[in-house]
């Protein structure tokens, strides 16, 4: 299976620093699964009422006004933000929740440097612009709902009329690409661990006592 | 070529380097707790792999555990029934894969970053990983430490290795003494406020200079714990003396890997010149008890400062600023001092050590906690913090003045167990996180030392240490 492109419309959050809690506020942490996140996604702002694990949303109260509640943007597939996006906590549901969700992509000047790994191993390509190019993409979304292509081969997002590249570390990108598995990866060089770790053992026993 | 401490860890656990820059690096310690690991766990079964190396795991649960736990209490009187399933759920995978587990039982159980320097498992030199970003208060020991995700868990656990690419290196100097009644926490915050949340992103972020040389492994963990509110997911503090102190009168190493290892370990500080990527020095004579007024840990002001307002703010931090101002209800006050506080929690992994309670008792000692405050709680850091603190009698100078003597576990530091703050309730908090909704729905935090979180019990409102 090979991801070349993610297309879709573009949910703008402008608000700088939205930490993991926000993301997944901590009480849905108690869950010992990694799937069904999706309906706790930015819980504190997308429900009037205090949300618990197991909930649904038919029976809460909803915050109207929030964006992922507005009919245009109920099955947004890419996110726009500012800057620092998932910052804090290193809670991998975070992006399980915006996975599950239906979120492919995260655009933003910067991202938490924890969050921004868990996204490549959950399919969910972070993409780092200038701020700048952040504000240009802002000021086309006042204009009303955006569908953005983001190709990955070319690493390149179009937007309307404008189109402008991001980089991203080709291992990275692969793994989204190719749907790899990371412990398959590492697992070929099992015996250049065994070996490291044989070596380790005799220079710095301490560690293995 | 002038190394510094974290160019030197990452070659030291350099298994393999590829083309483009990612590394595989060798984990020597990995800690679980019980709410980033479940899915860690499920994914071997699913691939029917084991751990690695077993002896480089250690677990205990901390997120999810009452506080008010007394004798006899296990995991099953949990009443919250699914925080029940996760200590449960922990309690099976340690025993289904054999990892060594302090659970709720246990007489040393606590934060997992107080218990796992407590008991020696943190050693200088390693690197250290478990998901949760406050992993990074092991750096204090001159450790590579970081936190993961639960997917790196599994894969930590399944391969003993990371996949992850350099960072750049930063250099934090604190010189100088600090005034009376300020603590790490101020200098940390302080230091958040100066360069923000995002400030140390994608740099792994090394604190010296007279001050860090100066202070306790205690104080050490607090600056290092707090690294990610500054974006550093990587803390770092070189070794010299009073680590190697503490860390023989903690460890259970035997008399000739210990001094085996001494040597090693005092190789560990960055050579003199070595390049950094950022630099900052900061006078810490100049800081003054630090405290947060919003909803981001850089919504830093001294204590008797006035609260930011509108006319003062950058245009592109204003829309953050209205929220964060409208969410911690400062509508009417004009400096801190004239808000008036409902709880206070000394405790979590920043500041639940023996010296912050004992910092905390000195300055209540013999004083009531204010009736404006509905709860005042202690929760030491683990087993070993609190037997300390109860022999040196701390306990009776917190229960005297009207505080609650709790069992380890993080607590009120995020709303995940019985301690949480009700809507709109204002709590002095020595935690690392003022979020919106950390300690509770719609509760209101503001973060600060243990001195000053001890003042604002006995006062009901932020006051002078001096």
């Amino acid at each position: 299976m090979s991801n070349s492109s993610i297309q879709g419309v573009v949910a703008p959050f402008d608000r700088d620093n939205i930490d993991t809690d926000q993301i997944i506020p901590t009480e849905y942490l108690k869950s010992i699964k990694k799937f069904g996140f999706g309906d706790y996604l930015f819980d504190g702002w997308r429900y009037l009422d205090q949300g618990r694990l197991g909930m649904i949303p038919s029976e809460r109260s909803i915050n109207q006004e929030f964006i992922l509640n507005q009919p245009a943007f109920q099955s947004s597939t890419i996110l726009l933000t500012r800057d620092n996006f998932g910052c804090g906590s290193s809670r991998e549901h975070a992006v399980w929740a915006l996975r599950d969700f239906g979120f492919q992509a995260v655009i933003a000047s910067s991202f938490g440097d924890i969050f921004y790994n868990n996204c490549f191993k959950n399919q969910i390509l972070p993409i780092k612009i200038s701020k700048e190019n952040i504000t240009l993409l802002f000021e086309l979304s006042t204009l009303g709902p955006q569908s953005f292509e983001i190709s990955l081969i070319e690493q390149e997002i179009k937007a309307g009329n404008i189109s402008m590249s991001f980089e991203v570390e080709a291992n990275q990108i692969n793994r989204i690409i190719h749907n790899l598995d990371d412990i398959d990866i590492t697992l070929k060089n099992k015996e250049r661990i065994e070996l490291f770790e044989m070596n380790r053992r005799n220079a710095r026993p301490w560690i293995f006592e | 070529m002038k190394s510094t401490l974290y160019d030197k860890l990452w070659n030291e656990h350099l298994v393999h380097a590829n083309d483009s820059g990612e590394a595989l690096i060798y984990i020597d310690r990995h800690y679980l707790h019980e709410v980033t690991s479940p899915q860690a766990f499920e994914g071997l079964r699913y691939k029917n792999l084991v751990p690695w190396r077993l002896n480089a795991n250690v677990a205990t649960p901390d997120h999810n555990v009452p506080t008010t736990r007394g004798k006899s209490f296990t995991a099953d009187s949990i009443e919250d029934e699914i925080s029940k399933i996760q200590v449960v759920e922990l309690d099976k995978n340690c025993h289904e894969f054999n990892i060594q587990q302090f659970d709720i039982e246990s007489p040393e159980q606590g934060i997992v970053h107080v218990m796992g320097p407590e008991l020696g498992y943190t050693l200088p030199g390693m690197t250290i990983v478990c998901g949760d970003s406050h992993t990074s208060t092991h750096g204090a020991f001159g450790c590579l430490a970081m936190g993961i995700g639960t997917s790196e868990v599994e894969h930590v656990l399944a391969t003993q290795c990371l996949q992850i690419s350099k960072l750049k290196n930063m250099q934090v100097i604190f010189e100088g003494q600090p005034r009376a009644g300020v603590t790490s926490k101020d200098i940390v915050l302080y230091l958040i406020k100066l360069i923000g949340t995002a400030g140390g992103t994608s740099h792994a972020m090394e604190f010296s200079g007279s001050y860090i040389d100066s202070i306790s492994m205690e104080s050490r963990m607090t600056i290092c714990n707090m690294a990610i509110e500054a974006g550093a997911k990587v803390g770092l503090i070189g070794v010299d003396q009073i680590t190697l102190d503490y860390v023989k009168s903690h460890s259970s190493l035997s008399s000739e890997n210990l001094n085996l290892a001494q040597n090693f370990w005092k190789t560990l500080r960055s050579d003199d010149g070595a390049i950094f990527d950022k630099n900052i020095n900061i006078d810490v004579a100049l800081i003054k008890p630090q405290v947060t007024w919003g909803t981001s840990p850089e919504m830093t002001i001294d204590f008797d400062a006035k609260i930011p307002v509108e006319s003062n703010t950058p245009k592109d931090e204003l829309e953050n600023f209205k929220l964060a101002k409208a969410y911690m209800g400062l509508e009417d006050a004009e400096t801190l001092k004239d808000l008036s506080f409902n709880r206070v929690f000394i405790g979590s992994c920043t500041n639940s050590r023996i010296e912050d309670l004992r910092l905390a008792a000195g300055v209540i000692k013999g004083q009531k906690v204010s009736e404006k405050i509905t709860e005042a709680i202690v929760v030491p850091g683990s087993g070993m913090v609190k037997a300390q603190a109860e022999a040196e009698g701390l306990d009776a100078i917190f229960k005297e003045a009207g505080f609650l003597w709790r069992d380890p576990g993080c607590s009120m530091c995020l709303g995940m167990n019985p301690d949480q703050l009700k809507p709109y309730e204002r709590c002095a908090s020595t935690s690392n996180r003022n979020f919106e909704g950390r300690q509770g729905n719609l509760g209101r935090t503001h973060l600060m030392s243990p001195i000053m979180a001890a003042l604002t019990a006995i006062h009901g409102t932020i006051s002078d240490p001096s």
